[in-house]
């Protein structure tokens, strides 16, 4: 598969420009990021008494992935729902442009956004509690929770992108298609809060099996939206 | 863009056979063939419904055909051939799709990209100069007529300095004025040498524009130039009017070889049915003369391409 550069940029370019003028889909951009950011800083904020030790055990920052779970999930429901709502996907198609550059600029447009909203909530949640809080910030997050942060935001994200891009091919309209993709995304985000109040114990072993369940999750995603993105059906409708 | 020549030894822009498209089992369009050479402005009529939009996706590669072949701007019509075809090509879309909170000129930065346009600031100038709407290039589209909107979607398939220009029913919606600035475009690709396919419900404007046209009715009902699908159609009519009823009528017009039939339409109307009208007016005249009728006009009874487009239609639909 060759993609062709030029061709991926401008539909990502033009994503990220429609995004950054579509109200519903820049509160989408914020909501998450704002519930997942200010309910664990509460939670922190108004406890007394609470000590390094008590806290050891809890990883409050894998709550905090149900930003690069949701957030992506959201915006790339409307990837082609929202096209074909604004007939727009026709002229698109009828242009020299591959499915595979499309569903890619599509993709990128999504996580690239998505991926730096999520570091930018971590950060502002480790600064505000190693500040704020620099008695129990040792007992909620470690090195090992940063760097599980990291590498799970893309993975996750990407793995939402699938859902939701797989979704926004079938379905008649953005708005289902975005309730259809957050809803197909709540499992995993119900493992990551297993994980972080300790349902599911987290250890090293575990994350590695996670991380390389997601990665090939990830691929065959792709290997499955391509053939999914059938312009027949896209344009004419038929099944 | 560039100049082509309209006598081309590439061999035809476009050539389709026995193509068929259906989707389950509602067929869109069967067993259609055309040709159509390069530099040629050619009318695709037909009623809502009949194919033609089918028929404008399968040829733009959009849709695959389920039987028979096409080569467009030379080259086959198979999913291998996709892009380079697409390339080639461009279509408008009856609706504009454009992105409604992009400027104009970002639509156009767009495509101009998805084209792999080089220098496509000159380009995205010259083709929205075109159209007549430098003006506007920084409204969002969203903000602009339907007309304008139109307009800009001209400009979008006209970056490319396509081969062939697909235009599925370009002045919808259009103002007369804005028809009309349509229409001179056309008339300036014409000139460039640029192919048009141009699918229409305005007969009239297919007559005006169009070398050739076809009338498709899920089926080619026929293809040629506007005047010989009327003269295959319609044999040639005169009309002639007297001062005053004739006394004997048939006397006249009996004596006449050409006249192959005759009518009274109304009071001194009388229509006739000739072999060749330019030939046989002034043996009319002469006639009416001689017979000492006073002669107010004879002239020929014009059929226009909707006398066609209906009758071909009505005949399709068994009425």
């Amino acid at each position: 598969m060759k993609l062709n550069v030029r061709r991926v940029r401008a539909i990502m370019l033009k994503e990220l420009r429609d995004y950054s003028r579509n109200r519903p889909i820049i509160w989408a951009m914020f909501l998450f990021p704002v519930i997942f950011t200010v309910q664990p800083l509460i939670s922190i904020f108004a406890a007394t008494g609470l000590t390094a030790a008590a806290l050891s055990g809890r990883h409050e920052l894998l709550f905090m992935l149900g930003v690069p779970i949701l957030v992506p999930a959201t915006l790339a429901a409307y990837a082609v729902a929202g096209e074909r709502l604004q007939e727009t996907l026709e002229p698109v198609l009828e242009t020299p442009i591959t499915r595979e550059e499309f569903l890619v600029g599509k993709a990128l447009a999504v996580f690239v956004p998505s991926v730096i909203i999520s570091y930018i909530v971590f950060a502002v949640y480790i600064v505000v509690v190693s500040l704020a809080k620099p008695d129990i910030a040792p007992g909620l997050f470690g090195a090992d929770d940063i760097i599980v942060q990291i590498v799970f935001t893309p993975l996750l994200a990407a793995f939402s992108i699938w859902v939701g891009i797989a979704i926004s091919t079938r379905a008649g309209d953005p708005r289902t298609a975005q309730q259809l993709s957050v809803l197909s995304s709540l499992p995993v985000f119900f493992i990551a809060i297993l994980l972080a109040f300790n349902v599911i114990a987290p250890s090293l072993e575990l994350a590695i099996f996670l991380g390389a369940l997601l990665l090939i999750a990830d691929i065959v995603g792709w290997r499955l939206i391509v053939p999914l993105f059938d312009r027949e059906r896209l344009i004419s409708g038929a099944h | 863009m560039t100049s082509r020549a309209t006598t081309d030894t590439r061999g035809p822009a476009i050539s389709v056979s026995h193509l068929t498209k259906r989707f389950g089992d509602r067929v869109a369009f069967d067993d259609v063939s055309f040709e159509i050479a390069y530099g040629e402005v050619f009318g695709f009529l037909g009623p809502n419904g009949a194919g033609k939009t089918t028929t404008v996706r399968t040829l733009g590669t959009l849709l695959a055909p389920t039987a028979g072949s096409a080569t467009v701007a030379g080259l086959p019509l198979t999913p291998h051939n996709g892009v380079e075809i697409r390339r080639r090509i461009a279509i408008m879309p009856e609706s504009p799709g454009l992105y409604q909170r992009l400027s104009v000129r970002e639509n156009l930065d767009c495509f101009a990209d998805l084209y792999g346009i080089d220098e496509p600031r000159d380009r995205i100038k010259n083709a929205l100069e075109s159209v007549g709407l430098s003006d506007r290039v920084n409204d969002r589209c969203g903000e602009l007529s339907k007309g304008l909107r139109q307009r800009v979607a001209l400009a979008r398939a006209l970056l490319s300095d396509p081969e062939v220009l697909f235009l599925d029913e370009p002045t919808s919606g259009l103002d007369p004025v804005a028809a009309r600035d349509v229409h001179d475009l056309i008339g300036q690709l014409r000139e460039r040498g640029v192919t048009i396919f141009l699918t229409t419900h305005r007969l009239e404007e297919a007559q005006r524009l169009c070398d050739r046209v076809a009338i498709l009715n899920t089926t080619l009902l026929s293809i040629g130039r506007p005047d010989d699908l009327r003269d295959k159609l319609f044999a040639q009519t005169l009309k002639v009017v007297t001062t005053e009823p004739l006394a004997e009528p048939g006397a006249v017009f009996a004596k006449i070889a050409d006249v192959t039939k005759w009518q009274q339409e109304a009071g001194s109307t009388y229509l006739l049915t000739v072999r060749d009208s330019r030939a046989t007016a002034p043996v009319v005249t002469r006639a009416l003369l001689a017979a000492g009728a006073d002669v107010v006009s004879i002239s020929e009874q014009e059929h226009s391409l909707e006398d066609v487009y209906l009758q071909l239609v009505d005949e399709a639909n068994g009425q």
